[in-house]
């Protein structure tokens, strides 16, 4: 019993500050909606909160077919959860995973394309490698830099996703355009298609996305890869004492980010949307971000994390049909959720907790990366 | 020997096009390169005194839309002009209330800078894009409008090589008319006045300048409000001044370019308008080739490059720069390092 109990107690320690920052966030966001509903033609609806949050549950759990959507929402989430995570985990921030998330998106689709005609076993695993190795070479090139130059992800990464919407989009106007549509759109995926495993949409990507998080789980805590990167994130300059290479691994890191990211999109690509279209967008980099916070980095923590924002992303359309407050209110939401996880302090007063900081140490370096200063201070 | 022959005549040929187009593109330069240089002033200002803030694109789109809405909601009762005014009065001042949470979030809690950030343009993106769903989409009315820009008189844009020059600065609306006079203002204050040496001492060194008597959390706060204010006046330039509407997310990563141009400019505000001046230029070129079709091989080249890479140009350029330059430029010394007064913990 008293062991049990210690395991609870050790599992409160590290979620509860996560845990209440939901709580306390979808609170504020009630607030908001109470407040912005003065200037909706209803008028004040005091009450509308508990009518929204009830709609967005029952789109997440309410029914089989809920739980279906949900599952299918997290799994993107769960694999570009991983990239930021593992990205973290090095003190890289991945801000890319919406560009890398494209292009893994487009090589499946093309790929798969091409394919359409084979056997599934050979269209399917091939665009999805296809994807994968998309998403690695899109993210080689900022952690390349980064490696080579100093030139931090972070901005690196971000105008690599507008240019990469541009790139595509002129790719798929004028190089793989498929004939016979009415607009710009790769052929269709055949045979390449994620098989279905239950229902109407949940596809082979599902267990393949929990699957990678035990396999990432792995790499980080038992290979002498995994090793390197959680050493090179937590202090770089010690790393290079020790004789690892911080620039090898810097590169190696946000390659393998982007192919994380990638899968994301392959999987997304064969296992729901089918075509790549310009103007297919790409909330899963900023949810991927969130998730990764939520999770503390974690590979597990991050599962939870993607199945929680995937629920959110599957109740959304509901709650927005039937009670008309807007989608966005879902990444209010989530930037509420990082503020809070940021500025613990607010979580720890509100709710009277002691527990383990919510932070990811790793982050400083990432700060440190982008200023070069010295040693970050140790809030004590 | 034949292919130096052509590359230098196509050098030439572009040099000839530039210089014919130049005085059609110096304005439309200036008009690009002000929400980029006013919000890399932004930079400038929070990094100098030690903070990094890479919020910057949520700040300025929070304030793009807040100004908006204020014309929106009031250009009926008072008209054009005067609830424009108000609205980038407002916009400035969401800037601000922005920054007094990003200093809050960096100097009092030492929460993670790169986070704070993050969490300002996701949460940007969010509450603009609701209230454009709940309130401006509905509604299907425009906005106030923009202010007409300054024309200037045709005897004076006539003039000889100082024509287009005074042309690129003055055939402006207001904000980006005020932007060379707020370059100049900066770039004296950070370097000779009273101000200007605390931040720095701030930034560089902040525990000296607690020695001396200078309040580092007080300096820091005041630069970040005041730096945020700038990107607000960035993000009323947007929708108040250049397009007169609102989209989502429209900002478009102008808040990460004018962080490449406030590196570019090595952390000063004149370098950091050099570097704007650049984006500016790369992405008028686009907007130009497309108007006015250059002619002959040149032509050719330029005309088959796809329309797409020309508005990827900005995009690839900053990568290339910072690859270039980072290295190279020393960033000061304590940014992004939150300050601990000793005894306190």
């Amino acid at each position: 019993m008293s062991r049990l109990r210690a395991v609870a107690r050790q599992i409160w320690q590290v979620a509860s500050i996560p845990l209440l920052a939901i709580v306390l966030a979808f609170v504020v966001a009630a607030v908001v909606i109470v407040v912005s509903s003065v200037f909706t033609p209803t008028g004040f609806e005091p009450l509308l909160p508990i009518a929204a949050y009830g709609n967005l549950l029952a789109g997440a759990f309410g029914s089989g077919t809920a739980i279906a959507n949900t599952l299918v929402a997290a799994a993107p989430l769960i694999l570009g959860g991983l990239a930021v995570g593992l990205g973290f985990k090095a003190g890289l921030f991945n801000i890319g995973v919406a560009g890398q998330f494209l292009v893994g998106a487009f090589a499946a689709a093309v790929v798969g394309a091409k394919l359409a005609e084979t056997p599934a076993a050979v269209g399917v695993v091939l665009a999805t490698v296809a994807g994968a190795l998309g998403g690695a070479a899109f993210g080689f090139i900022p952690g390349f830099l980064k490696a080579r130059t100093g030139a931090h992800e972070v901005v690196t990464t971000i105008m690599l996703n507008n240019a990469a919407v541009l790139l595509l989009t002129w790719a798929v106007n004028d190089l793989v355009r498929a004939p016979g549509f009415s607009f710009p759109r790769t052929g269709d995926i055949g045979n390449s298609a994620l098989p279905i495993l239950l229902g109407r949409n949940v596809h082979l990507g599902i267990p393949l996305a929990v699957l990678t998080v035990f396999a990432v789980r792995w790499v980080l805590d038992r290979t002498t890869i995994g090793f390197e990167i959680r050493t090179v994130g937590q202090n770089p300059n010690a790393a290079r004492y020790a004789g690892m290479r911080p620039v090898f691994i810097t590169a190696l890191t946000m390659t393998l980010s982007g192919l994380l990211a990638g899968l994301a999109g392959a999987i997304q690509m064969l296992g729901v949307i089918g075509f790549y279209a310009p103007g297919i967008t790409a909330s899963v980099g900023f949810d991927s971000i969130a998730v990764a916070l939520l999770g503390r980095s974690d590979p597990i923590g991050i599962l939870f994390a993607a199945i929680l924002f995937g629920a959110f992303r599957a109740g959304a359309p509901l709650m927005q049909i039937e009670t008309s407050v807007p989608i966005e209110v879902i990444d209010i939401i989530q930037a509420l959720v990082i503020l809070f996880l940021a500025a613990d302090l607010i979580v720890r007063r509100v709710f009277r907790v002691r527990a383990a900081k919510p932070v990811i140490s790793e982050l400083a370096t990432v700060t440190q990366t982008w200023a070069g200063g010295t040693s970050p201070a140790e809030p004590s | 020997m034949e292919v130096v022959g052509t590359l230098v005549r196509l050098i030439w040929e572009l040099g000839v096009y530039l210089v014919t187009v130049l005085p059609d593109l110096l304005p439309i330069i200036l008009a690009l390169a002000t929400p980029l240089a006013l919000g890399a002033l932004c930079g400038v200002l929070n990094e100098r005194s030690g903070v990094v803030n890479i919020g910057i694109e949520g700040i300025m789109l929070m304030a793009a839309f807040f100004g908006y809405l204020t014309g929106f909601a009031l250009h009926d009762a008072m008209g054009s002009g005067p609830s424009i005014a108000l609205g980038i009065l407002i916009a400035v001042l969401v800037g601000a209330l922005l920054g007094v949470l990003h200093a809050w979030l960096t100097v009092s809690v030492r929460a993670d800078q790169i986070i704070a950030g993050t969490m300002m343009n996701i949460a940007a993106f969010g509450v603009t894009g609701y209230l454009n769903r709940l309130v401006i989409t509905p509604s299907g009315r425009g906005g106030a409008g923009v202010i007409t820009p300054f024309h200037l008189p045709d005897q004076i844009a006539n003039l000889p090589l100082v024509g287009p020059i005074l042309v690129m600065f003055f055939d402006q609306g207001p904000i980006a008319m005020s932007l060379v006079f707020i370059v100049i203002a900066l770039q004296l204050a950070l370097f000779r006045t009273r101000w200007g040496l605390r931040t720095r001492a701030v930034g560089e060194h902040p525990k000296a300048a607690d020695t001396v008597g200078i309040d580092v959390y007080r300096q820091r706060y005041l630069n970040v409000i005041l730096g945020c204010a700038f990107a607000g006046l960035a993000g009323a330039f947007l929708t108040l001044e250049s397009t007169g509407s609102f989209q989502n997310g429209m900002t478009n990563g102008r808040g990460f370019i004018a962080l490449a141009a406030m590196i570019f400019g090595r952390w000063t505000p004149i370098g950091a308008f050099a570097g704007a001046l650049l984006f500016g230029t790369a992405t008028a070129l686009g907007v130009v080739v497309a108007v006015r079709v250059p002619e002959g091989d040149l032509g050719g080249i330029m005309r088959s490059i796809p329309s797409y890479w020309y508005a990827a140009l900005p995009y690839l350029m900053t990568i290339v720069i910072l690859a270039g330059v980072v290295g190279r430029s020393t960033p000061p010394a304590a940014d992004g390092v939150p300050y601990v007064k000793e005894g306190k913990g």
